[in-house]
Parts: structure tokens; C-alpha cells; sequence
């Protein structure tokens, strides 16, 4: 265990810069240090007692001189949490569990592997030893994420030790706030929240509003459904954040901050309390930071939940204690934002990117990416895909490098059918489009958007209709009902959507879901509305055939519409081996004696589709 | 002064204006339902749409809350202005089909039925009577509750208000009548769409007629700094 410096406060760029000549200087790069993950999704899988495992095997063996232990935030991989890794070797263990910790102890004071909790390699077979080797990390390109796995979030001086707010010092001391807005204007950084605009642009718009009073912000409100790039960046790199949002407000000329970050992800909001405490304690945040004369203070607060807060007006509303409603923006927030003055708004991903270009320049950091999206891009690969995690890559790969060779396929041999990216309101892009490269552009001419990163994969077994009439019931419950056109609009397509699925679709609902769809584009009060149809759209646009399918012949051709669909026995092939009898929740399908089949009772059968799952032999049809 | 075009109109207009304004001070008519002047506008009912051009980019934003800018050009009648209000409509005809008010500007922008499954309502969630109560009333005692579908107006947790004064602002400010409003002898009745109210009258100390609502009385001798009896007679009474 590492014991707790005591610091004073830092009043120059040269104390900054002794501070971590020391830290590192006292640090032994050839030390064993055992990596844990202690982010969200680890901890959901049992981190807790690994974590607990190894500080107590540690202490009663009398290793903890000799061991480091280290609780990072995510590294991404989050499919086979929990993750250890074993440096300076940087060996992988995945699916760890409390258990294993004593062997992987013993093991690694041996110098020898666990061989079997390495990662397989599903498509060659071979056993993975080494974290860079592993298919899914190699073609990532893991600025931000990187150095997840080196930090323990808690401690500042993880944070120092890798070159943690020097970005700030040179800020600070080298360049002007004019010197700055360029660089990051030059660097052709684009905000990560959704919106894509040109951050440069948007801090020079603040800087120049009229008022004395700026407020900087940073939105950590990430609520789409299967969405965690922002939670995992505050989790498990909180200073970066930090360091990004300081040196913006001495770009633009604010004092206060705010980090809005919602109160469902409690390490987040944990974390980012620590590391405010720290970098006060450390003089890099409040009054005179590092002895500049520039003052800023960050404050944390926490938001209920509600998905519309993460819209900016919204956002500000909720801020000032009133109801988190969007207002028209026809004055941007640059110019009257929270309580009515200046406000710079950006995502925590957009924050973390500005260290980078400080201390690497806008020539470095414009390299990467694609023509008009430079740097790269964290998404949340989920649904129906091996590797579920994190995966941060280059703006401009393609959506089948990420799918394929970085997220190993799709499970089970099945087909892929459509991702969707951009969260809720994305769209669904189809296999013909997997070539399609994903950036800012690319993305919204498919129909789609770039959002703040979710990226959801659909297999073959995925009704289109289904996944529409999900994302609008989602957005129709995340409405906040101040408009009509998104309230009552997304109300009435959520009702037609959920007709064509049971089979009572009629002639014209397509047009009038296309309708619905143009008005809502038009007419809504902020982008949740303005959205809201791009799940419509695009599978109106790529799978239009499913909605007829429905709407004409009454038919679910993925088999998942319940009222569309009916099991039934095959006499022929069942053996009446009764694991469908077992799997049935409703007790409808009845055990006739061995080798005779099962009879299916259709009154009691609710559609759940278990026994279609459970029977290897094809004997359940689902028509 | 600001010159700008509005349906190739050129106007003159004070900078700080709102493209509605300026429009209803030249007899331009736009359609409206959540906007009063009364109270600060809301963008709420989006039927104010109208199309801007500024540079090569045109788009349609809410003229209750655009501010006029030298050289605008405005159109509030394009196509796809009116097929944007037909739709509105068709979702306020089907949220509420038995309100006249709604029929009436529903006939009147082209809409003669509606697509969707019908419902009985007649409050349209424009928060009118909301905001005249904060801003002009300044007692806040009703607001819109839930999120989304579920949005409705109300006093706080449906429970009969304590601040409320039972002025009846909110039934007088509504567009579509969805607040009722009655004196029946000493007491006054306020239905809201989902709870209501009973207030005590004043009596009048001379001709003996119930003519206001105590609590509004009390309000304004305490706003105004009025002697306790400033309002023991009716204005017909009052010397």
C-alpha cells in the first residue's frame, strides 16, 4: 500500500513539476503491482471480493511492502470482468474471481501465469497472455481511456506521476487564453456530447460574450440506455476532467464550474469529489492556482436522472433548482446560459481531450481522425456483440472493424442485422452500411447520428418494428411534455408502433408515422423531439419490409412480436425429453411419457419463447 | 430600429422585438395558443412557427420567442409552415375533440378530423395558467406536474392550495376553457382539470352582496399596504 503524502500547497509550474519528479522517483517502475478494475461494470461482477481478496492474502503473507495493489477505474473490457492485471508484465487474467486469488498470488510471486484465466482468443483458439495482445484492445487507439488501467482514481498522485496537469501548467504559464482557444480551435475538436460543434469555436463565442460573470460546465448527465463513456471517464480518470475544465475556464475567463453529473452513477460522483478535494489540497484548483493569479472553483451537482437534463438548457434549468425543462436557444447558452450569463457547456469526453491537445498540439492531435472529425471517439459496444465494453478508436474506422475485428462478432454463429448508434435517438444502420466510416458526418448522412457514443448491435433475431417502437416508448417516457409536437407526437407513434407490432397496423400508418416524423423534426422545442424520429426513420428507410410484413401479412419476421407469433410441437422431431416442459414459466406444455411428444396448450401459452430456446433439436416451430 | 421582410412585407420594428410582435402590430396574423401578452412567452404550442432565411440556411423556429435581426426574411404562411400546423392540430383535435376552441382553429387552419385514437381533455398543457399565477399573479399555488404523457396541471400534490387566492386568473387566461370558474352565494368554485377549489366570499358590509374572494382581498391589502378595512364594501358601495 502506498502511503499518503502530505503536500503543501503547489505555487509554481517548478513545485509541479519537482512534486512529480519525487512521486516517480520513489516509485519502482520494476515493482509488481496488481491491477484490479474497480469501474462499474467489474464491480457488478464481483470486484468487491477480489478486491477484498487480495488486500487480505497480501497482508497475511507479509507482501504488501513487496506488491502493489491497485483498484483502477474501466479499462473497457468490461465482458470479462473482472480484470487483473499483473504489471510491470502487464498479464491479463480475466473472469477473475474471489477465488482465485491466491493462485494468482502465489503464482506471480513465482514469476509463473495462471494459465487458466487467460483470455481464448474464440477465433484462433490460443491462449492470450499479454493485455496488448488481447484482439480487442490491439485496434483500439485508447487516448483517454489508456491511462484508466495506470490510475487509481482516489489518488492525485497516480495522476501526476504520468504527466497529470502539466497540460494545465503550460496553459497557465506558456500560452494565452487567446493562444489556447486556437490551438483548440486548430486541433479541429468537435464536442462529444452529440452535438458535434467545434469546441474552439464555442469557447471563443463565450470568451467574447458580453458580462463579467462565465460559468464552465461540465455534462456528466449520460443517460442513454446502454450508454457509459462518460461514467467510466469520471470513474476512472476524474483529474483529466478536471484538468480540461480548468484550462478552459482560463481560456474563456471563468471562476466557477460545475460538474452536472447524475446521481445514479455514484462512483462517478464519488470520485469526482475526491479528486475536487485533491487538486484544492494540491492548489491546482480554487484561488491562484499553481501561484498564476487565475482563480476557479468546481462544484458537483447531482441530477435526478431525467434524460432530457442532459439537453444543455435543460441541464441549466436543473442547475438553478428549477424543473429541468429545455427552453429555445435562439440566444445560445455561450451567450445566456445558467442564471442568464455566459455559460460554456461541454461533455466530460470533449474535457478530457483538451489536456491531449495541450500538450501535444492541434498539428498531433488533427492527425488523428478522419476529414472532418478529428481524434477519436469512446463507444459503449453493447447488445448483441462478444465483447461487450468500452472501446475508444480513431474517428473514421469502420463500423465493421469495430464490430468485427474489435467487439469478435456476434454471438452464437448468428447473423448481424443493424447497429445502432447515437443512444435513443440514433438510428439503425443495416450490414449493407458496415463499410460506412463512423464519424460526426458520416453517420448523420446515414440517418444515424454520432450522440454521445452508444453504439447497440442487433442480431438476426431482432425485429425492427420492436427495437422503433422501444426507442420511441423510451423517448416518450423521457420527454419532459413541454411541447406538443414532442409530447403528443411521440405519444401517438408510440400507440401506432405498438398496433403494427400486435398486428393491428393498417394502410397509411407507415405514411402517417413518416408525418408524425417531419413535424416532430420540424416543430419540437429542443433536439430530444428533433431526434426522436431517427429510429423511425431508419428502419423505416433500411427495413421497411419488416413494417409490411406486419402492417399486410399480420407477421413478425423475427419472430419476436408476441401477438404475432405462435409455437408450436413438432410431433415428428420431438422426443418428449420434457426440457421445454421444465423451461415453460406458465406450466402449458405437458410431459405425455418418454418418447412421445409434448403437447403445447395455446390458451396458457404466453409467447415467452423459452421452450423455442431451451430445445436443441428444433422441435419447437415458431411460426 | 430594425428593417426586416415579413411575407415580402419590408416593416421597421424596435430591436428586442419578437417576430410575433412585430408581426400582430402589422395585422400579421400567426396563429397562437400559448401565447399571452401578459406573461413572458413559452414556445410551448409551437403553432407560432414561422420560416427564416438568414444567409443560404432557412428554418422555422417559434416567432413568440425569435427576436427580430436587421435584414431577416420572415414567411409565415409557407407550406411547409401550414403542414407542420395541420399536424399540431391534428394532435390537439385528438387530444381534445369536444373543445370548441380547439375545433374552431383546427377548422380554421385546414384540419377537418384527425389520424389518431381520440381523447376527452380540454386542457392543452400550455401552462398559461401557470405562468399568469407566478408572473402576474405572483402566488405560484398551481404548476404543471409529472413528466410527458403524464404532464398535467395542478396544485402541488393535488391538495387544495394554501397560497392560492382564488382569484380565477388561470380560468381567465386559459384558451381553451379548460378551467371552470363559478360564485355560487357566499362561496366560489375553481375547477381545475384535475382538482378544485372552494373559496369564501366577502360580503359586502352595506348592500350585503358577496363580491370577492377573502383571500385575494387579504392579498392585496397586504401587497398594497391597505388599512384592514379597505374592502369591507363593494366597489358599488364605495364612496
Amino acid at each position: 500500500m502506498r502511503k499518503k503524502r502530505i503536500v503543501n500547497r503547489l505555487n509554481s509550474s517548478g513545485e509541479l513539476e519537482a512534486l512529480r519528479q519525487s512521486i516517480v522517483g520513489s516509485r519502482d517502475p520494476k515493482k509488481t503491482c496488481i491491477v484490479v478494475c474497480g469501474g462499474t461494470g467489474c464491480l457488478a461482477l464481483g470486484a468487491e471480493d477480489v478486491i477484498a481478496g487480495f488486500r487480505q492474502e497480501l497482508r497475511e503473507r507479509g507482501l504488501e511492502s513487496k506488491i502493489d495493489l491497485r483498484i483502477t477505474g474501466c479499462p473497457g473490457f468490461c465482458e470479462r470482468g473482472t480484470l487483473v492485471v499483473i504489471k510491470p508484465e502487464n498479464i491479463l487474467y480475466q473472469q477473475v474471481r474471489g477465488e482465485d486469488v491466491p493462485e494468482i498470488i502465489s503464482e506471480t510471486i513465482k514469476g509463473s501465469i495462471v494459465d487458466r484465466l487467460l483470455y481464448v482468443d474464440p477465433n484462433t483458439g490460443k491462449k492470450v497472455t499479454y493485455e496488448n495482445d488481447v484482439p480487442f484492445y490491439k485496434k483500439q487507439k485508447r487516448l483517454l481511456l489508456g491511462d484508466n488501467a495506470n490510475i487509481d482514481p482516489t489518488i492525485i498522485d497516480d495522476y501526476l506521476a504520468l504527466g497529470g496537469y502539466t497540460a494545465l501548467s503550460k496553459a497557465l504559464f506558456k500560452m494565452s487564453p487567446e493562444g489556447i482557444i486556437e490551438e483548440v480551435k486548430k486541433s479541429g475538436l468537435r464536442g462529444r456530447g452529440g452535438g458535434g460543434f467545434p469546441t474552439g469555436v464555442k469557447w471563443e463565442t463565450c470568451r467574447h460574450a458580453h458580462g463579467d460573470t462565465r460559468y464552465i460546465i461540465c455534462n456528466c448527465d449520460e443517460g442513454d440506455p446502454g450508454a457509459f463513456m462518460d461514467r467510466s471517464l469520471m470513474e476512472g480518470n476524474p483529474h483529466s476532467v478536471l484538468e480540461g475544465m480548468i484550462i478552459g475556464a482560463y481560456a474563456i475567463g471563468g471562476h466557477e464550474g460545475y460538474i452536472y453529473v447524475r446521481n445514479e452513477y455514484p462512483l462517478a460522483v464519488k470520485n469526482a469529489q475526491i479528486a475536487i478535494k485533491q487538486a484544492e489540497e494540491y492548489g491546482l484548483l480554487g484561488k491562484n492556482i499553481l501561484g498564476s493569479g487565475f482563480d476557479f472553483a468546481v462544484k458537483i451537482s447531482r441530477g435526478g436522472g431525467a434524460f432530457v437534463c442532459g439537453e444543455s438548457t435543460a441541464l441549466m434549468a436543473s442547475l438553478e433548482g428549477k424543473v429541468g425543462e429545455p427552453r429555445a436557444k435562439y440566444v445560445h447558452t455561450v451567450e445566456k446560459g445558467l442564471y442568464d450569463k455566459p455559460t460554456n457547456l461541454n461533455n466530460v469526453e470533449t474535457w478530457a481531450n483538451v489536456p491531449l491537445i495541450i500538450n501535444n498540439g492541434a498539428g498531433w492531435y488533427s492527425a488523428i481522425g478522419s476529414e472532418g472529425s478529428k481524434g477519436t471517439k469512446i463507444f459503449s459496444l453493447v447488445g448483441k456483440i462478444n465483447n461487450t465494453g468500452l472501446v475508444e478508436v480513431s474517428m473514421g474506422i469502420s463500423l465493421r472493424e469495430i464490430i468485427y475485428d474489435i467487439g469478435g462478432g456476434i454471438p452464437g454463429g448468428k447473423k448481424f442485422k443493424a447497429v445502432q448508434t447515437g443512444g435513443p435517438s440514433g438510428g439503425c444502420i443495416p450490414e449493407s452500411m458496415l463499410n460506412l466510416p463512423v464519424d460526426f458526418d458520416q453517420l448523420t448522412k446515414a440517418g444515424s447520428m454520432m450522440g454521445s457514443g452508444g453504439m447497440i448491435v442487433m442480431d438476426e433475431d431482432t425485429c425492427m418494428v420492436d427495437i422503433a417502437k422501444y426507442f420511441v416508448s423510451f423517448l416518450e417516457g423521457e420527454s419532459c411534455g413541454k411541447c406538443v409536437p414532442c409530447r403528443e407526437g411521440l405519444k401517438r407513434m408510440s400507440q401506432i408502433l405498438t398496433d403494427i407490432a400486435q398486428g393491428k397496423g393498417k394502410d397509411g400508418d407507415i405514411g402517417l408515422l413518416e408525418r408524425l416524423s417531419s413535424t416532430l423534426i420540424d416543430s419540437s422545442l429542443c433536439a430530444l423531439g428533433s431526434s426522436a424520429p431517427n429510429p423511425v426513420l431508419t428502419t423505416l428507410r433500411y427495413f421497411r419490409d419488416e413494417y409490411e410484413a406486419h402492417i399486410r401479412d399480420k407477421r413478425c419476421p423475427a419472430g419476436v412480436c408476441k401477438e404475432l407469433v405462435t409455437y408450436l410441437i413438432s410431433e415428428e422431431k420431438c422426443p418428449g425429453c420434457g426440457l421445454c416442459v421444465k423451461a415453460c414459466p406458465v406450466e402449458a406444455i405437458t410431459f405425455m411419457g418418454k418418447k412421445k411428444p409434448v403437447v403445447l396448450d395455446q390458451e396458457k401459452c404466453v409467447k415467452c419463447g423459452s421452450c423455442y430456446d431451451v430445445c436443441k433439436l428444433d422441435a419447437v416451430i415458431r411460426e | 430600429m430594425v428593417t426586416l421582410t415579413i411575407d415580402g412585407r419590408q416593416v421597421q420594428a424596435e430591436a428586442g422585438a419578437t417576430i410575433l410582435e412585430v408581426a400582430q402590430d402589422n395585422n400579421i396574423y400567426i396563429p397562437t395558443l400559448c401565447f399571452n401578452e401578459a406573461v413572458k412567452p413559452y414556445g410551448a404550442c409551437r403553432l407560432c412557427l414561422v420560416e427564416i432565411t438568414r444567409g443560404k440556411r432557412e428554418r422555422l423556429v417559434a416567432s413568440c420567442l425569435y427576436e427580430v435581426e436587421e435584414g431577416l426574411q420572415v414567411k409565415t404562411n409557407s407550406e411547409r409552415i401550414s403542414s407542420n400546423r395541420r399536424m399540431l392540430m391534428e394532435l390537439l383535435l385528438a387530444r381534445c375533440p369536444n373543445n370548441k376552441a380547439i375545433q374552431d382553429l383546427a377548422r380554421q387552419l385546414g384540419v377537418d378530423g384527425t389520424n389518431f385514437k381520440l381523447e376527452d381533455k380540454n386542457c392543452i398543457l400550455c401552462a398559461l395558467c401557470v405562468r399568469t399565477c407566478t408572473e402576474v399573479v405572483g402566488v405560484s399555488a398551481i404548476s404543471l406536474v409529472n413528466r410527458g404523457t403524464d404532464r398535467q396541471m395542478a396544485t402541488p400534490f393535488y391538495e387544495p392550495s394554501d397560497v392560492c387566492i382564488g382569484c380565477g386568473s388561470c380560468a381567465y387566461v386559459c384558451p381553451t376553457g379548460a378551467i371552470g370558474f363559478e360564485d355560487v352565494g357566499d362561496t366560489r368554485h375553481i375547477y381545475w382539470p384535475n382538482n378544485s377549489m372552494e373559496f369564501k366570499l366577502k360580503k359586502c358590509s352595506t348592500c350585503g352582496k358577496y363580491w370577492a374572494p377573502e383571500r385575494q382581498l387579504e392579498d392585496i391589502i397586504k401587497k398594497a399596504n391597505l388599512a384592514s378595512d379597505a374592502f369591507d364594501n363593494c366597489p358599488d358601495c364605495r364612496d
